[in-house]
């Protein structure tokens, strides 16, 4: 259960995110949605609590997140940002294995062998595994850093437009994983993502969140709150939702 | 396993060599060999290992902690920072023990690190190369002011001898303070996941269960103590700390846990290797190690530069 009371944002006294409190349960993937400077980012990092909020709280399965102590903070959610800059030439085996730091502080046991080697195996990176993450592509290494980010454990995965820099199948590939990731099941997790691409929310998501100006303009299932009328409105463009082959899509009107 | 012998031999092979150049022959029965080897010869060949390893290692850690390849102690103001506290104590209290002096040192060029990560973050991060441009005008600001200070109160000739990297001085007594580098070593290999996770970025560190600002800090404090004990003790040897952890890098990735041994060794063997060389070029006359470095440092770096201009940043 992710719970925010009425959380603000500021930075450098501009609000960011205004009065925005908002709940929803575990399962499926939930898309957070709206235009540029909407605040989505800041929500997901207000959500991780990498952010502290400026006043209200953010409880995640109710663990106050502005003042858990970091490792503690990283088993229950865990953020992938947008454009990881690294400069760690890592191997992607190592890098995997450092989504189990919060778990062992440098001394990995079995169990965190095991995570290792089960995320390697789920998102095929056997052939990849060692090496080195400047040696990949873009949709190589997204793909390593999603398996970090589930080697993590934690209930919730929160991944800030994973697919901004990935062509359809690289961008379609990473979906369907996550699609399978939040299926019920002995080991199933929730994901929170940033979309910017409608058509992979239409396609993807099972809830929608709907930010604009830093406020919330609409929450809940998609199949109810997602529609033309509210996608026009939230992006100040002609948009509607139509069936095509079973499926939704959004087109511009 | 391979690996660690041919460490270990080259390592030795140094050393051996160390020993047997100098001035002062060995063999030619007129002097104690055993008091040469004991005063000076091992204590030299000692110290320039420690330097090198501690420069070496600095470097790993400012460039992990501020993302960037192109830096290294001696491009963030460090050595700079660490000599106007030098200056400043020497001015103020002038038979201060060396502790003392280099405890002062240490916090100034913690300092003045630190206000080298405050720029950084609002130095633009597309352009790698801005960064290190950045550190050279900031340090070369302190320096200024170090170098004003100094000539106002007449203390120039020691800035000299802190800024040039050289073991012709060191004797048996004047030099075990560098020890403290192989502690330095140690509690840096504790904390070789933390300034890895350092180089994923804030955010990912962060997220991952980092205590980001706790690590950037002991990170820190490693450079700072590592950086003053060097400029004390022997002066400051500029592009250990940037070319040593490239080279590595490249080499073998950036996994600390298992580098940072190969990092403290290149850097101690490189050092050593210079001094040896600074003893021969215009024997019996030296060039300083520092100097030797300068050159060998520069034409490694220009390589690393060459050999690939887009992983500049990672």
């Amino acid at each position: 259960m992710i719970e925010l009371n009425a959380v603000s944002v500021e930075k450098s006294g501009a609000p960011i995110l205004n009065d925005i409190s908002l709940s929803f349960g575990q399962g499926g993937i939930t898309a957070l949605i709206g235009p540029n400077g909407a605040g989505k980012s800041t929500l997901l990092h207000a959500i991780a609590g990498l952010v502290a909020p400026t006043c209200g709280t953010v409880r995640v399965e109710g663990l106050d997140m502005a003042r858990a102590r970091p490792p503690e903070r990283a088993r229950h959610v865990a953020l992938l940002a947008q454009d990881e800059r690294v400069t760690a030439r890592l191997t992607v085996r190592d890098l995997v294995g450092f989504g189990r730091w919060s778990h062992h502080h440098g001394r990995p046991r079995d169990a965190d062998r095991r995570m290792v080697r089960d995320a390697l195996d789920i998102f095929d990176l056997n052939p990849l595994a060692e090496r080195r993450l400047d040696a990949l592509s873009g949709g190589q290494r997204q793909r390593a850093f999603v398996a970090m980010a589930w080697a993590q454990e934690t209930p919730w995965l929160l991944l800030d437009e994973p697919l901004s820099a990935l062509d359809p199948r690289h961008a379609r590939d990473i979906m369907d994983r996550l699609h399978a990731l939040t299926r019920p099941g002995p080991a199933q997790r929730s994901v929170v993502i940033v979309l910017h691409d409608l058509g992979v929310a239409a396609r993807y998501a099972d809830r929608i969140v709907a930010l604009k100006d830093g406020r919330l303009v609409t929450s809940g299932p998609r199949v109810l709150a997602m529609t033309g009328g509210m996608l026009s409105d939230l992006f100040g463009t002609g948009l509607a939702l139509e069936r095509i082959k079973g499926r939704d899509v959004v087109v511009p009107v | 396993m391979r690996l660690w012998t041919l460490a270990l031999v080259a390592l030795a092979l140094l050393v051996g060599a160390s020993c047997l150049v100098g001035v002062a022959d060995l063999f030619g029965g007129d002097l104690d060999t055993q008091m040469v080897l004991m005063v000076s010869r091992l204590p030299r060949t000692f110290a320039a290992l420690l330097a090198g390893a501690g420069l070496a290692l600095a470097g790993v850690v400012v460039q992990m902690s501020v993302q960037n390849r192109l830096v290294e102690p001696g491009l963030v103001g460090t050595p700079e920072s660490a000599m106007l506290g030098l200056l400043v104590v020497t001015l103020l209290a002038p038979g201060a023990a060396l502790m003392v002096k280099m405890s002062v040192a240490a916090v100034a060029a913690m300092t003045g690190t630190l206000g080298f990560l405050w720029l950084a973050r609002h130095v633009p991060r597309r352009d790698p190369v801005l960064l290190p441009l950045v550190g050279l005008i900031y340090g070369g600001i302190i320096g200024a002011a170090v170098l004003w200070m100094a000539w106002t109160a007449d203390l120039v000739q020691y800035l000299g001898v802190w800024q040039s990297g050289e073991f012709s001085g060191v004797l048996r007594g004047r030099y075990e303070l560098l020890w403290i580098v192989a502690v330095v070593a140690g509690l840096l290999w504790l904390a070789a996941d933390r300034i890895t996770m350092l180089g994923l970025g804030e955010d990912a560190a962060r997220s991952l269960g980092l205590d980001y600002r706790q690590a950037l800090l002991v990170g820190l404090v490693l450079v700072a103590v590592t950086v003053s004990v060097v400029v004390v003790s022997v002066g400051s040897i500029p592009f250990v700390g940037l070319v040593v952890p490239n080279v590595v890098s490249r080499w073998r990735g950036d996994n600390l846990r298992r580098n940072l041994p190969v990092v403290a060794w290149l850097g101690g063997c490189l050092v050593l290797a210079c001094d040896i060389l600074g003893r021969l070029i215009r024997y019996p006359y030296e060039i300083p190690a520092g100097t030797v470095f300068a050159v060998l440092g520069a034409g490694l770096f220009l390589w690393l530069l060459h050999a690939a201009p887009r992983r500049a940043h990672g």
